[in-house]
Formats: structure tokens, C-alpha cells, sequence
């Protein structure tokens, strides 16, 4: 349906709110982003569908985004008219039978109840809504609330404000969550000026990585001269460790959509792009039926809300290449070009795509537009510190317990994002680092862990805040093997273009490689900085410059480790192959055998029919008889 | 001409003959024929209207396109930072002893899978994982590793 005006986007915002909180129906939500379908959402959706045809039930059932609570896949919600949300956790087929059962019995389930919600915290346009009137429910006294979810507790969802809380690819969903109304204020109320004026007020960074404010950036590009204009939106997250952008973009498209029609309007354009990795297939087709419905409800295209804006958006899709997530590279992979890319004399803002102004804006900045559009610029620069204002979304990965896309007020320290959202290292382990910024950030030991995360401290410490990759590591994690994990892939990654990266990452991947085998010696350590010195000063672009900031910061940090490889030959996580040694503590061994069976070069012999030995000379190091022995007799030295 | 003619008639007919949809033709072409055969990058290029020279340039720059027809079943296994802190290398060495094959070029004869290393499949939270077509296989471990092989081997 042609939404042409004001009218027609709160008939949308009715309809909407209808099919988001049906008031005759149940209805039962599962998520069905990637990291829900991994761990067998599409079972429980189908069993569920299947239930509901056979039974001729009287609900629902949709999917839905992902909250970011990726620890308790697969989640199921369930939405009764009066009730609070309930959220299941890790359903699989099993619980999802007894959870039907105890519905189709009249009961509220209970089985795999994780935590209920009684208000919907509508961000935009409408505000919160109650879900639940009445008296309390029993079920309300026995498990928590959502807002008692130490996960959720120290989390403010400003981008993710409704990521999991819609059918990303009902657009009618998205209105009633407020959505489309601040391009509506826009179009209508504001000037580009001063929509401009507003973003640069606000505050607000670029959240792909540089932290250039938004707003000046969008300044400059409406002050270029040339057309048409191009508005462009990167989604080429090839950061390993996050996952941020996947997020929005499997949850939310329609939050991007708007950003980049304000951002459009604002600048002056009428053509824009968004530049999406291949290796995100979920995320490609969600996007590509949010561009569909909104260019068929004519929020894309000509004469838009009848204010006469006209813009027009595609997907286009990356190669695979980690570099084309720098602004030059995705613009010359966007013309069909291989995505190299060149020196900035001139700023894309001026000649960027086919040589015309551009403005390139990462997923969640362009996501965070409409939400500083509709509450204003004071509202949003309260949030977060006072030179980084607003929220960061992170994904919260490696050796934590609750891992999950999380979204906190700029400035939280680590050690509360660790242990307080997190809830610490999982038992046994050891908080050791801390890894941000993805191949172009640095580790921050645990003696920093204090520090707020905001742009300036993150680079003061020698890492950087980047799209919001975040690792945590434990004392199982090698850092000279980290250094080496980064350099092997930024060295792959590399587009080749100039000599500092391309011959630079090579020299010092081999120097790297040297220290786990034991090889190095203490001059490599100072001619790797001063050669990662080199790099910085002298590569093209700024995944180059900033390719030597993990092996820096771990030199800065964990200098004794690398002592250790350099010196002692020794490798103290007891990583590095070539310095460790297996062998089987014949007090513990039991005999067993499953060692022995596992063994892919039969390395491992039964000395006297009872416990095992290592014939090392056979022993390829890899760990797998470790995995298997249950007595826990494999050594590692 | 190796490639069916028609097959690739179909691809290029909803393609339109811009230079900006060489990326978006050639990842038609690596779908329905596993790989990029010569003679469709020639008949590509001269569809959007690049040289060929800037078409070679860009098949073998993306990792997305391969030169070279890929096994039926491609196990990718994620290597990005988050699966290496979680043991994705190992995972790696088990799948390519499992499969017997040699990292990313052969395959074993009597499968059709082959297996790569890549970097970040965006599953951080799940790692080490593996992705078979579309499909992410999570939390991998020696037992579900094993399922994998046995699934996507030819017997």
C-alpha cells in the first residue's frame, strides 16, 4: 500500500500496531537471525508452523530478529494480549514440543522460560508500551524480568532498538515502532541545514571505525559541487570478531533505510548504495526485500511523503575482500573495479564514486539518524561522554560467558563490560586481554581494564574502537601467536597496491612465524617496531597505516611473552607448537584408550596394557588426544 | 564454448550492460557454474562493456570467484579471531585430515568436498564454525566435526 503523507503513515503505524500485538491472538516469535538458524531456529519455527496448520490454532507464528542474547539460542518469545512477554531460551525441538503442549493445555509454558517483559520500550514515536495489566502472574514472582537480565541491565538500545522485537521484513512492524516518522519530521519540519545542524550537534561519530563526525562529514559532501550525489551506506564487515553490522541488518534493515533517506535528504542526494559483504547471504536477502517493500509503499523512489524528495537505492554486493570495507576501495569495487584503493588528495566527500561528492557512513551510524532526528541532538549528547556521546554496539565474543551483540552508553569500562554484561571468563580461565578494534585495533591487558571505552581512550591505549569487534582472552591465549594470527590475516587481505603493506606484512609475518618456533632473537623484536613504524608512516590507506597496531600493542603490553618465545624458548599459554611438548601422566592415565584410538598418526602407544606414552618423534601436536581423555592425564610442557 | 550458452544467455539477460555489474554478473556465474569459466568472463565483459583485462582483474581479485570449478560442497571454516581463540585451528587440521584433503587446492577423490580456510563468517558467539553451502555448522567440536564429514561425503 502507497503511503504518499502523514495520514498514510499513521494508517501504516495502525495496521501496524495490529499485527505486532494481535488483541485476540497468541502469537509465538522465533528468532531467525543467523546466529539463531545455527543453532536450529528453523526446526523450531517449522515445528511450530506445522503445530499451528495441524491443529488450526488460534496464533501466530512469526520470526523475528535477534536480541542479541546469542548465548541462549535458539530464543522463542511468546506474545499473549494482556500478558508480558515471555522469552524461551535455547529451545531446541524438544523443549519446543513441551512448550507447545503446555499452550495447547491453556497453561502459560513454563519450560525454558528464560525472563518475561512487561513494556515494550518503544524508543521512537508512540513510547513505551504496557503489555501487561491486571494482577501479577505467578510465573512473574518465580523468574526474572527482562530489566533484571544482568545482560540487558547496563545495556542501552539505542540502534538495536528493535532488533528482536520485529518481523524485520514487515515494514508495517517498523512503523509502529515509530519508524519513518523522523524522515516524515524531516522532509517536512527541517531544512537540511539543519537536519545537518542536528547530527553535528548530537554529536555523533562514525561507528565503522574512524570516529569522523557524522554530521561534518555530511557537510562537507552537501557543500561539494557536482552531480548527482551518492549516498552510501558500508556493510562490508570484514572485521573477524564482529558482527555488529549483521545485526541491524538481519534485524532492522528499515532503521538503515531511513538513516540514509534523512542523510539523502540532507546532503542533497538522490542515488545511494549499500555495499554489503557476500558472506552475510541472510543479511543480502533481508535488506534486498526491505529496498522492495519500502520502494513499493513509495518511501523509496520519486516524490517521496509527496514533500517532492526522490531517492532511489541498490544493494551492491562485495567479493570477498576485506579491504573494500576502506571508503575509497568500496567505492572502486561499487564501479566494478578491484578494490584497491587510492590516495586521498582529494576527499571522497568531493570525488568519491565515479568521481562525484559521496558520503559514506557505516551501518550503525546511519541506523542511530533517525532516532537523534526525532528525540533531538540534547537528548542524544547526554548519552555516552562528552566527546563520545550516544551508544556502541559491540559483539562481545571469545573466552566470556554471556557472548552476544551488546549496545552500552559510551564510556562503561571494560572490566564492567566483561564482567558486569558478560558475566566474566568462564570458570577456569583467567581475564588476561582484551582485543578491539579488529585487525587494525590492539589488545589492552588487564592492567587497563579500567579504561571507558570511547574513541579517544581506546587510541590512547594503542587500540582503537573500530566497528566493535570485542575479545576476550584468558590465559589460554598465546599473544605472540595472536600478533601472528593478525598479520597472517591482514598479509592474505592485503590488496597488494603499495609496497609498505604488501612487503611490509610479509617481512614481518616471517619474523613472527620465527618468534613462535623459537628462532627469533631480541634485534628482531626492535627492527619489527621500526619496521612497523614504516608501515604506518607509508602505506596508502588506513587498513595499511594501521595494519602494525596488534603486533605494537602487543609488544607494548605482553613484552615478557615475547621474551619468553625469544629467550627461553618458551611459549607460557602453551600454544606455540614448535616449543611445547605432549606427554601422559601415567599416575593419571586409566588405560583407557580412547587416546590411542583418536590419534591420527598412532603416536600414542600402550606401554603395559594399562597407561599410554607419547612417542614424540610421531606426535604432530595436535591436541586432540587432550580433547578426548576424560581423566585429563594428556600434558601439555 | 564449454559453458552452456543458454545458461548463461539467462544470467546476463536480467543483467544490465553497466560496468557496475560485473561484481553482481560474475557472482551469477560462480553460482550456477561453481566457478568462472573463461569464456563467460570473456562474454561477461563485453555484456557490462569492461575490458577483458579489467574483468580478469576482478575474478581473480575476490575471493567470492574462483578460476577453477570448486567441489559440490565447500566447508568453510571460519579462522577470524574469534574462532582462533576458540580453537578453529585445530578444528581446521581435523577436518582436513578428515577429509584427507590438502588445505583449500585438492579434495579427496572419493568425496566431493573440499575445504577452505576463511576469515570471519560473522558467528563470533558460536565459534569455532564451519559453513557448508549456507548452512553455519556451530560450536564445532571433534564429535560434530566427524557428523559433518560423514554428511557431506560421498559414500
Amino acid at each position: 500500500m502507497k503511503i504518499h503523507n502523514l495520514e498514510g503513515l499513521l494508517k501504516a503505524k495502525q495496521r501496524g500496531i495490529t499485527k505486532l500485538y494481535p488483541p485476540k491472538k497468541p502469537k509465538l516469535l522465533v528468532g531467525m537471525a543467523t546466529c539463531g538458524l545455527a543453532n536450529g531456529a528453523r526446526e523450531v519455527f517449522d515445528f511450530f508452523r506445522s503445530k499451528a496448520r495441524a491443529t488450526s490454532w488460534n496464533g501466530l507464528v512469526e520470526k523475528t530478529g535477534c536480541i542479541g542474547l546469542c548465548y541462549q539460542e535458539p530464543l522463542v518469545d511468546l506474545v499473549i494480549p494482556g500478558k508480558p512477554r515471555l522469552t524461551y531460551n535455547r529451545v531446541d525441538l524438544v523443549a519446543a514440543e513441551k512448550i507447545w503442549e503446555e499452550l495447547w493445555n491453556g497453561d502459560i509454558p513454563e519450560t525454558s522460560l528464560m525472563a518475561w517483559n512487561d513494556t515494550d520500550m518503544i524508543l521512537l514515536d508512540g513510547g513505551p508500551r504496557k503489555l501487561h495489566q491486571g494482577e501479577t502472574e505467578s510465573f512473574m514472582r518465580r523468574f526474572p524480568s527482562y530489566a533484571e537480565l544482568d545482560f540487558l541491565k547496563y545495556q542501552q538500545h539505542i540502534a538495536m532498538r528493535n532488533c528482536g522485537l520485529l518481523d524485520p521484513d514487515n515494514l508495517d512492524h517498523y512503523i509502529a515502532r515509530g519508524g519513518y516518522f523522523s524522515l516524515q519530521k524531516a522532509l517536512t519540519a527541517m531544512q537540511p541545514d539543519e537536519v545537518i545542524e542536528e547530527i553535528i550537534r548530537s554529536g555523533l561519530r562514525g561507528r565503522g571505525g574512524g570516529g569522523f563526525p557524522a554530521g561534518i562529514k555530511w557537510r562537507s559532501c552537501r557543500k561539494a559541487k557536482g552531480a548527482p550525489k551518492y549516498v552510501l551506506c558500508n556493510a562490508d564487515e570484514g572485521n573477524p570478531g564482529t558482527y555488529t553490522d549483521r545485526g541491524l541488518l538481519e534485524s532492522d534493515p528499515h532503521s538503515i533505510l531511513e538513516g540514509m533517506l534523512i542523510g539523502a535528504y540532507a546532503i542533497g542526494s538522490t542515488e545511494g548504495y549499500i555495499y554489503v559483504r557476500a558472506e552475510y547471504p541472510l543479511a543480502v536477502e533481508t535488506m534486498q526485500r526491505a529496498i522492495s517493500a519500502a520502494r513499493e509503499a513509495g518511501l523509496l523512489g520519486k516524490d517521496i511523503l509527496g514533500t517532492g524528495f526522490d531517492f532511489d537505492m541498490e544493494i551492491s554486493l562485495g567479493g570477498g575482500a576485506y579491504v573494500c570495507g576502506e571508503s575509497t576501495a568500496l567505492m572502486a569495487s561499487i564501479e566494478g573495479k578491484p578494490g584497491e584503493p587510492r590516495a586521498k588528495y582529494t576527499h571522497t566527500a568531493e570525488k568519491g564514486l565515479w568521481d562525484r561528492p559521496s558520503n559514506l557512513n557505516n551501518v550503525e551510524t546511519w541506523a542511530n539518524v533517525p532516532v537523534i532526528i526525532s528525540k533531538g541532538a540534547d537528548w542524544y549528547n547526554m548519552i555516552g561522554t562528552k566527546k563520545s556521546t550516544g551508544t556502541k554496539m559491540f559483539s562481545l565474543v571469545g573466552k566470556v560467558n554471556r557472548v552476544g551483540l551488546v549496545e552500552v552508553p559510551m564510556g562503561i569500562t571494560i572490566r564492567e563490560m566483561v564482567n558486569a554484561v558478560g558475566g566474566g571468563v568462564p570458570s577456569g580461565g583467567e581475564f588476561k586481554a582484551i582485543q578491539t578494534g579488529g585487525p587494525s585495533g590492539g589488545c589492552i591487558p588487564k592492567d587497563c581494564w579500567d579504561l571507558p571505552l570511547d574513541f579517544e581512550s581506546l587510541t590512547h591505549a594503542g587500540s582503537m574502537m573500530g566497528s566493535g569487534g570485542m575479545i576476550v582472552m584468558d590465559q589460554s591465549i598465546c599473544m605472540v601467536d595472536l600478533a601472528r594470527h593478525f598479520i597472517d590475516f591482514l598479509m592474505d587481505e592485503s590488496c597488494g597496491k603499495c609496497v609498505p603493506c604488501r612487503l611490509g606484512l610479509k617481512r614481518m609475518h616471517t619474523m613472527l612465524e620465527r618468534f613462535t618456533e623459537g628462532r627469533g632473537t631480541i634485534e628482531d623484536l626492535d627492527e619489527m617496531k621500526s619496521l612497523a613504524r614504516a608501515i604506518q608512516d607509508a602505506a596508502l590507506c588506513a587498513l595499511g597505516g594501521s595494519a602494525p597496531n596488534p603486533v605494537l600493542s602487543t609488544i607494548r603490553y605482553f613484552r615478557d611473552e615475547f621474551e619468553a618465545h625469544i629467550l627461553d624458548k618458551r611459549c607460557p599459554a602453551k600454544v606455540c607448537k614448535r616449543l611445547i611438548t605432549y606427554s601422559i601422566n601415567s599416575d593419571a592415565c586409566t588405560g583407557c584408550a580412547h587416546c590411542s584410538d583418536v590419534c591420527p598418526t598412532g603416536a600414542i602407544v600402550s606401554t603395559n596394557r594399562k597407561t599410554h606414552r607419547i612417542e614424540t618423534s610421531l606426535c604432530i601436536k595436535c591436541g586432540v588426544c587432550a580433547g578426548v581423555c576424560e581423566a585429563g592425564a594428556i600434558e601439555v610442557i | 564454448m564449454n559453458t552452456s550458452f543458454g545458461e548463461l544467455e539467462a544470467i546476463l539477460e536480467h543483467v544490465p550492460p553497466h560496468p557496475e555489474h560485473l561484481i553482481r554478473a560474475l557472482h551469477e556465474v560462480q553460482a550456477k557454474f561453481n566457478y568462472i569459466p573463461a569464456d563467460a568472463l570473456d562474454a561477461v565483459c563485453d555484456h557490462v562493456g569492461v575490458a577483458r583485462s579489467q574483468g580478469w582483474a576482478v575474478a581473480t581479485f575476490y575471493k567470492a570467484f574462483s578460476l577453477r570449478p570448486r567441489k559440490e560442497h565447500e566447508i568453510s571454516v571460519c579462522v577470524g579471531t574469534a574462532c582462533h581463540i576458540r580453537g578453529a585451528a585445530e578444528v581446521y587440521e581435523t577436518i582436513v585430515r578428515g577429509t584427507r584433503a590438502h588445505a583449500g587446492e585438492e579434495s579427496t577423490p572419493e568425496s566431493d568436498l573440499s575445504v577452505e580456510k576463511v576469515y570471519c563468517l560473522g558467528c563470533c558467539s558460536m565459534g569455532p564454525v564451519a559453513k557448508v553451502g549456507n548452512e553455519i555448522h556451530a560450536n564445532l567440536d571433534q564429535k560434530k566435526v566427524d557428523t559433518l564429514i560423514q554428511t557431506h561425503s560421498k559414500r
